[in-house]
């Protein structure tokens, strides 16, 4: 850090940023690696529905398809926000 | 037995040809008899990466097409006695490879004594890219810090994992090593770029080596002499210690860090 920086803008971490969104992407491409092609629409269309009703973020819903003993087990989880936060969004 | 080593990334532009060509020289180096194989069919460059260009005169679509033998079609090194390159076609549309002519041609390398066989795939998805990685024993996925690259890595990482045919056997999967090229230590340690544990987090395979951006990258490129036979550079010891590692020895990475800054530069920045 120079003693001149200050006068630089402070510049946001970029490496942070990127390594967050790949996470994101990285994991729910995983998730619906192998399973059938309909997935990821299945997802955002029920990501869209979900949303007329709770303002969730776009990660929310995650779609999952296993098989265990030749039954195959679509596995759907949707994280819901915080309801504090939840109050707080809706006040404004 | 021979092994069968597929460096692939997805993304083009990365460093495939030049880490084809980098780990081809190495082994060879290393003692093992090697060949490596340009599989982007319309598009050859690992001829001009390798710097015998003006020596091809049959490729891998004659040999598998039968219009001229192996023995023919192999081009040898002329830096080293134990080397050989096996250029793609320039002329001849992607269809021209076939699964049982590359497998055919896999195995008589085999049969004729080569140790480790390199096979140099195309950026994409496509035919050319499946048919790189199909038998493969290992495979380097050739990563930059950066999102784009990353990502298709993963996509990669996906297929070596479900269309190859130790995959399709269900036998011992596809051994696979990371290899990032175009590291920049400053970069990194600024926060404008990736890291090597950020990357191998994200992925979760080991990597195998890491060779820092270097314009001796571009300079050996331009002669034709893969850089890992460049003593002076970094990067071309960089990628000696990733071909150690290969070789199942245990090396420390080195270039992670960015060279201490002098006073004045701490003071004023740059």
């Amino acid at each position: 850090m120079g003693i001149l920086d200050f006068l630089r803008a402070k510049p946001q971490h970029s490496a942070n940023i990127a390594r967050e969104r790949l996470r994101i992407i990285v994991a729910q491409e995983r998730s619906t690696r192998g399973g059938p092609d309909y997935l990821p629409l299945l997802r955002s269309e029920l990501l869209e529905v979900i949303c007329k009703y709770v303002h969730v973020e776009s990660d929310a819903v995650q779609i999952n398809v296993e098989s265990d003993h030749g039954q195959e087990l679509l596995e759907l989880s949707v994280t819901l926000p915080d309801p504090t936060e939840a109050k707080a969004h809706s006040g404004t | 037995m021979a092994e069968i080593i597929v460096v692939t990334s997805g993304k083009g532009g990365v460093g495939k040809t030049t880490t084809s060509a980098s780990l081809a020289t190495g082994l060879a180096q290393a003692g093992k008899k090697v060949a490596v194989i340009d599989f982007d069919v319309g598009l050859r460059n690992l001829d001009l990466i390798m710097g015998c260009e003006r020596r091809v005169v049959y490729d891998f679509v004659n040999v598998i097409n039968g219009e001229a033998s192996l023995k023919q079609a192999l081009i040898k090194d002329k830096r080293l006695e134990n080397l050989y390159v096996l250029a793609a076609s320039q002329t001849r549309d992607k269809d021209a490879l076939t699964q049982e002519g590359v497998e055919k041609v896999l195995e008589d390398l085999a049969a004729d004594g080569f140790d480790y066989i390199v096979c140099d795939s195309p950026a994409g998805i496509e035919k050319g890219a499946h048919l790189a990685m199909y038998l493969a024993d290992h495979a380097v996925v050739v990563v930059n810090p950066e999102v784009s690259s990353v990502r298709d890595s993963d996509r990669i990482l996906g297929l070596l994992s479900s269309k190859t045919r130790r995959a399709e056997r269900g036998d011992d999967a596809v051994r696979q090593h990371l290899l990032l090229t175009r590291y920049n230590p400053v970069r990194v340690a600024a926060g404008e770029m990736l890291s090597v544990t950020d990357v191998e987090e994200i992925l979760g395979i080991p990597v195998v080596g890491v060779i820092p951006e270097s314009e001796q990258v571009l300079a050996a490129s331009n002669a034709g002499v893969p850089v890992i036979l460049n003593a002076e550079a970094h990067a071309g010891h960089a990628y000696i210690d990733a071909v150690a590692r290969l070789l199942g020895e245990e090396r420390a990475m080195r270039f992670l860090d960015a060279p201490k800054k002098g006073l004045l530069k701490r003071m004023f920045g740059g």
